[in-house]
Order: structure tokens, then sequence, then C-alpha cells
């Protein structure tokens, strides 16, 4: 799959919450074929104080118009320029990026686990395991009812389950106290969401020797493979987050040993 | 048609760009984006006798107008090097200079035999100015008997053309510079990074794990283009401009201020065909300016 550097076309910039968005954008160019899991570096410009592009996940990806949805959130002013963005004006992406999760096989039951932004690749994750006719099911956990995002486009794919760690909506708690998440066989979880959350449902899946592969959101550079800034201790040695991931198997990652 | 091509010890080169250390990895990486043959060379990713790990992450901050990194020059090792990278830069139809890093004169100088021996690498770039490592790199580039030292111990050990990359983190740089020409250096490249840090003020920490990194990026080029004006005028051997270049205009400050040719570094992070638009646009501009070739603006700022 080769990468490219193109000017796309933005579409649509929806905004969610107060800091996050899903911006729409159209290649002009046609699209590569994307896989879930991988990301696009994007260019900010007129901002003074960013100098790299910003890695986003692919959130979702149609083919039928040539576009593909980031979820955002605003975490600088890279992203908050970005924020900004309206229908028309370009976003330059270099594109496809990264590897990406593997697919479940016939049968297998799969249970797709976010927390905020990294519900981002979850989405187009679940839209591809749908078309290999497997029903995703959902997991997403929040801090309280006004940090949930929207995710109606989930539910249209397979059941989802709600956390809050105030109990304001949904299981109180984490993720993984979703009685669903401990109570059922899954065959094969992802995960993407803060470190801690990850490390969480690394741990339940280890200790059910359950199959699980996380994507990292390692600070980066290039996103490339060539900088060696987003690195991860893995069990064999250091590797980029960028090319070797985002997506890794929990079995891989060095932080996962002591779980 | 503008005359591109420029010597660089016994090393002819089409085009005065290179894509420097550390952004380029081993040219494979950006082969979707550019053909590697349309530039004057490629200097491979920094190497050392043995693999390294690097140093601890976070490695990266973005600063102002640049970013700060302290990879610490994670390699493979030269074995590693030679058994499976090496087959495939000698296919390469381009100059493929490797940089050379080691913790003690000795490790050097195994190295740079060793890369010797590689008949598709026609040239080393001896890096004394890597701030990221405790041992080796710029304690060698910031003392003058210490440069003086491995420079020497290299140039008896290695044959082919020999490049040594300055630290800009000194007083007066142009007394490497002259050191490097005295013993025997054919070509001097700077600066590397520029020693600075960064803290996050919410988690009241350093940004990197090493405290310092070194700092690259537009925001150095004109402490880099000071010093390349400096050293162009103290030492006759060619000087090798970087530091902070984004365009084509960028890279003809550094060939006006006395470069020989120049290399293009962080800009290919975040735009992986500048070395090839940079090729572009030096020649569209001799050629709008009718210099029949890239030699007539070598030093023109000297020279009025």
């Amino acid at each position: 799959m080769k990468k490219r550097v193109e000017d796309l076309t933005v579409t649509d910039n929806r905004k969610l919450t107060d800091s996050f968005f899903v911006l729409k954008v159209h290649s002009p160019a046609g699209l590569p074929e994307i896989n879930p899991g991988q990301f696009v570096q994007a260019l900010v410009t007129d901002s003074h104080a960013t100098f790299l592009r910003r890695p986003l996940s692919v959130h979702d990806v149609d083919p039928g118009t040539d576009s593909i949805s980031l979820l955002v959130q605003v975490a600088g002013q890279g992203t908050e320029r970005l924020s900004r963005l309206t229908p028309g004006e370009k976003l330059n992406l270099v594109y496809p990026l990264g590897n990406s999760f593997t697919l479940p096989g016939a049968g297998e039951e799969v249970l797709l686990v976010g927390g905020g932004c990294g519900m981002a690749p979850l989405l187009y994750l679940g839209r591809k395991i749908r078309e290999l006719g497997i029903k995703p099911h959902f997991a997403l956990g929040f801090r309280n009812h006004t940090r949930i995002l929207e995710h109606e486009d989930f539910k249209k794919l397979g059941p989802v389950w709600l956390s809050t760690e105030d109990g304001s909506e949904g299981h109180r708690g984490f993720v993984t106290d979703i009685p669903a998440f401990r109570d059922k066989h899954w065959d094969k979880v992802y995960c993407c969401g803060p470190e801690p959350m990850m490390k969480a449902v690394a741990a339940l899946c280890r200790s059910r020797e359950i199959f699980c592969e996380v994507s990292l959101e390692n600070l980066m550079a290039c996103g490339m493979g060539i900088c060696l800034c987003c690195i991860v201790p893995t069990t064999s040695g250091n590797l980029c987050s960028c090319t070797d991931g985002p997506v890794f198997n929990i079995n891989d990652l060095k932080w996962q040993t002591s779980g | 048609m503008a005359d591109l091509r420029i010597k660089i010890g016994t090393l002819e080169l089409r085009n005065p760009v290179m894509l420097a250390s550390g952004t380029c990895g081993y040219g494979a990486e950006l082969d979707d984006f550019i053909d590697l043959a349309a530039l004057g060379a490629i200097i491979v990713k920094g190497t050392t006798l043995e693999p390294r790990e690097g140093n601890a992450y976070p490695r990266m901050a973005e600063t102002a107008s640049g970013m700060l990194n302290a990879v610490g020059l994670q390699n493979k090792g030269i074995d590693y090097f030679e058994n499976n990278i090496y087959p495939r830069l000698a296919e390469y139809d381009t100059h493929v200079v490797v940089n050379v890093n080691g913790n003690t004169v000795e490790e050097y100088v195994e190295l740079s035999r060793r890369l010797d021996r590689l008949s598709a690498i026609p040239a080393i770039e001896l890096n004394i100015s890597c701030p990221n490592v405790k041992k080796g790199g710029m304690i060698f580039g910031t003392n003058p008997a210490s440069a003086r030292e491995v420079i020497a111990a290299v140039r008896k050990a290695y044959s082919k053309t020999l490049i040594v990359k300055l630290s800009p983190n000194v007083t007066d740089i142009t007394e490497f510079a002259r050191i490097s020409e005295e013993e025997g250096a054919e070509a001097i490249s700077l600066v590397n990074t520029l020693l600075g840090m960064a803290i996050d003020v919410r988690t009241m920490k350093p940004k990197l794990s090493t405290v310092t990194g070194g700092l690259s990026g537009p925001s150095i080029k004109p402490v880099a283009l000071r010093m390349v004006w400096q050293c162009a005028k103290a030492v006759r051997i060619p000087v090798i401009g970087l530091g902070g270049i984004m365009n084509a205009d960028d890279a003809l400050e550094f060939i006006m201020a006395g470069a020989t040719a120049v290399q293009v570094g962080t800009v290919s992070f975040i735009e992986p065909r500048a070395g090839v638009q940079i090729v572009n646009g030096i020649e569209k501009f001799l050629v709008e300016k009718e210099f029949d070739s890239v030699s007539r603006i070598t030093g023109i700022i000297n020279r009025i």
C-alpha cells in the first residue's frame, strides 16, 4: 500500500462537544485502500506554535464518496486550528500510515473497547468486522455523562455498552467493569484509549488468555519510521509505533508483562 | 538548464542536495514519495559497532518552529547493517554516505575500517557532534584535542572521502573546521543539533526523558547559516551546510554563504518530498538568474 502526500478537501466539520469534532475530507485523486487502525499525518497551517504534522486515526472511510472521517480532540494549538477548518478548505495529509488491526475469523465473538478519542479507530474497525458478517460489540468508557461522545454510528453496527466513572450514565466505573466484558466469552478484544484504560483492558485479557490488540498513541514526529521518536519497548526491542504499530498485540508489549 | 554538479572529495554529486542523517532512515522509508536518484546523496542513519536501543521514551518535543530529539543513536549495529541493509543500499542510483559514531576512538576507527571495505559506500560522515549520548558523540566534537585525535585516527583507517560533522555547541566552530582540514578530512558538514530542553509546566517535568536534547528545524537556521559562513571563510575544503532548511531559498542562503552543498533534514518529517523540491527550486533559481552552474553562486556574498 503506497503512502502519499495529498491535498484533500474538507467537506464537513461537525462539533461533537466543546473539545471534540469530526472532520470529513474528500480525496480528489480517489482514496487508496485504508485498513482499520491506520492513521494520517495532517499538516497544520497558519499556526505559529505548530511545526510537526498531527497524527490522527482514521475514524471512518466512505469509499463511495472517497471520503475519510477523522475524530479529533482539541489538545493544543495544532488541533485547535484543525477544529476551525471549514468546508472547501484544503487539508494536506500524508497517508495511509501504520499497520492495522487483525480482523477476526468466522464466528468469533469480538469486543471493541474505547475511551474518549480512542473511540476514533473503532468505528471503521467495527464497520470492517461487520462486512465480514460478524457483529461487533462495543464497550465505551467516559468520565461522566457530560463527556459522552455521540455513538449513533456505532449502534448501527452492533450493541454498545457504556460506562462512566461516576455512574451518571451506563455502568458505574471503568470499561472493564461492564458486566458483559467479564461475563461473556470473547475471542478477540480490540482497544484504544488512555493508557491506564488500555493497561486495565490488557490485564483482564491476559488473565483470561483472550487475544487482545491495542492501538497506541505515542508522540511522534515523522510517522514514517524515520525519526525513531515514537518508540515502544517490546519483546523484540524498541519498535516504532508509527510503522510497526500503532496496533500491537499485548503479548509483545513490555508494559504489559508486569500487568 | 544549469549545471548542478559539485564535488566533495572524490565524490561527484549530480546536485548539491543531500538528505541528512537521521532524517531519511535508510532511504527506503522515502521510496513511496521520491526517487532517491534525484538527490546528490543520502546520509543514512547514525551507525555504531554494536546495536543500540537509544534513549527512553519520550524522545521528542515540538518547539516553536522546530523540535527537540533525544533518540540517542538507536540502530542495529554494523553487522546487521552490512548483512541486511547494505545490499539494498548498493542498488540505489545515488551516493550513500554512512554516519559513523562510537564511544571511543577505537570504536570510530574499527567502524570506519569496516565501512572502508564496502564498495557501494563512497564516503563516511564522522559524527563527533551527537548531543544525545553519554559517551562519545559531542564529547569529541566540543574538545579540540579529542576532535583532532579521533579525526586523525579515522583518517588513517579510512581511505575514501571523509566528512566531519561538527557541533554548534562550541564557542568557536571555526577551530573545529580547521582541525578537520588539518587532519585530512575532505569536507565538513555543519551544524548538528543545538543542545536544548523543554519542560511541561502541567506535569512539572522535562519533556524529554534525557532532560536535554538536540534542537533542529527552522528555528536554528540563522545560527547554522552564520556558522557555515564563518567556516567557509576559515577552510578551503568544501563546507556542507545544514540546519533548518525548509525550502530552496533556505538552501540557496547556505550556498551563497559559502556552502558547496546542503543537507535537508527535519523538513522531511513534514514534507517527505522536500529534498527533491529543493533540487528543483535551486535549478529554477539559477536558470531565472542566468547562472550556468551552482558553483557561480557558492559563497557569492563573500566575493562582493
